[in-house]
């Protein structure tokens, strides 16, 4: 098929799954809770919702970051089905990053900056694994490309088992679940009013929401990278590992954002380092 | 306009603010979020902040100095937007009433769309007031169709 019509699918399926996995992901909280939960499309409801309320704006730049955010975003997912490379698929998670950061900067609220410096830590804490996770599939593929991937018949987790759990820590980090929820959190149990988020409200918000499902999707497509011969059991395992993080964002309390980057950091890059040393040292590249 | 008015009903953000209540009437509004009462089965959520909130729930008699804070905080809340009095304090001033630094109702200083009486409110009340008020959006919206 032509690359432009998977791409332009992606951009306008992908939102709907996002949006039903935060569903599920409500509707799975609430019953781990002992609560009969709300029903699963009920983030499309708040979307909807959100996109109907009048606009109060506070910083004209922060709308054109929450654009680039967004932007971003979406060329991340343009990279991943169309299996370009995954080390430009990395960087540009980072510019998506940076993109919201800048745009909690741009309005004086002091909660909006305390959000966006713990955003700011928490992308110290989860880049450099994204990096190295990259590193390791060249140092086992020879090549960047995502579709080098799917030309292997054995899956990437029968040798990169240590960079995918480094990879699971990263999913909790991302997906701003507990104990890593320190720059904005979800539904009822927010810090410091909203953390990021406090100064979008109405359309805006919903954007925000908008990039998250895609976020959600987008991992959790890197994840099923890791056994992409045949795709569904790669699928399978990134929905147990979506499930796995639901479980331990129940079980778990926040932690703090130092807690944060010595974690991430001496689980994440300790176990991606050794991975990429065996790697070399087995295939004796120089 | 069809499925953004279904989604106004469907998905109501409250956020709470207490004015100078006994305290009687915010646990009550607490409890309707615990498992119990399970507010979030209607798309009830209790944001902590006025930007996000679509329905502004009130306790205790407005005094001198959170005049001020509701009026701010009411201001800050986008269009559509509602608000509830919860607690015979918040709609009349109730034990309060008369006191020197106290002005009344909420309704003194924002219009009050849902009176939710009783010391302290029931939990059922306070969700039969949320849902009142969304028929009153819901109607509200028919009319200017
Ligand atoms: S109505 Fe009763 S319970 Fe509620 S704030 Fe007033 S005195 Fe307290």
């Amino acid at each position: 098929m032509n690359p432009f019509w998977i791409a332009l699918i992606a951009v306008i399926v992908v939102p709907i799954i996002g949006g039903l996995l935060a569903g599920i992901d409500r509707k799975i909280t609430a019953r781990l809770q002992g609560r009969w939960g709300p029903p699963i499309v009920q983030p499309f409801f708040d979307f909807f919702k959100l996109l109907g309320k009048s606009r109060i704006a506070t910083s004209r730049m922060q709308f054109v970051w929450i654009y680039g955010y967004l932007v971003f975003m979406i060329a991340c997912l343009v990279f991943l089905v169309l299996k370009l490379d995954i080390l430009l698929l990395v960087f540009l998670l980072g510019f998506a990053g940076v993109s919201f950061a800048l745009g909690g900067f741009s309005c004086k609220s002091p909660y909006s900056h305390f959000g966006a410096n713990r955003e700011l830590l928490q992308m110290l804490s989860y880049e450099p694994v994204l990096l190295l996770m990259a590193l390791g599939i060249y140092a086992q593929n020879g090549s960047f490309m995502i579709s080098e991937i799917f030309n292997r018949s054995e899956p990437l987790l029968a040798s990169l088992w240590p960079i995918f759990i480094a990879l699971l820590v990263i999913l909790t980090i991302k997906l701003r679940k507990s104990p890593f929820d320190i720059s904005t959190s979800h539904h009822a149990h927010q810090e410091l009013v909203k953390g990021i988020m406090t100064e979008y409200s109405g359309p805006y918000y919903a954007l925000i929401q908008l990039t998250e499902w895609y976020e959600i999707v987008l991992l959790l497509g890197i994840i099923a990278l890791f056994w992409a011969n045949p795709l569904w059991v790669g699928i399978l395992i990134a929905l147990a590992a979506f499930i796995l993080e639901l479980f331990i964002d129940n079980i778990a309390a926040r932690m703090t954002a130092g807690w944060m980057v010595r974690f991430s950091w001496a689980i994440g890059l300790v176990l991606c380092v050794l991975n990429i040393a065996y790697l070399y040292l087995m295939k004796g590249v120089s | 306009m069809g499925i953004i008015h279904t989604s106004r009903i469907k998905s109501p953000w409250i956020m709470h603010f207490d004015n100078s209540s006994c305290n009687g009437c915010d646990i009550e509004v607490l409890a309707c979020l615990t498992p119990l009462y399970d507010v979030e089965r209607f798309g009830i959520v209790n944001m902590g902040n006025p930007k996000h909130a679509d329905v502004l729930v009130i306790t205790g008699p407005v005094n001198r100095r959170t005049a001020r804070v509701l009026k701010n905080l009411y201001a800050q809340v986008p269009d559509p937007k509602m608000v509830i009095a919860v607690g015979t304090c918040a709609c009349s001033g109730g034990v309060f009433h008369n006191c020197y630094n106290i002005l009344g109702g909420v309704d003194k200083v924002v219009p009050v769309d849902v009176y939710v009486p009783g010391c302290a409110a029931r939990p059922e009340a306070i969700i039969d007031g949320v849902v009142l008020a969304l028929q009153k959006l819901a109607q509200a919206q028919g009319v200017a169709k």
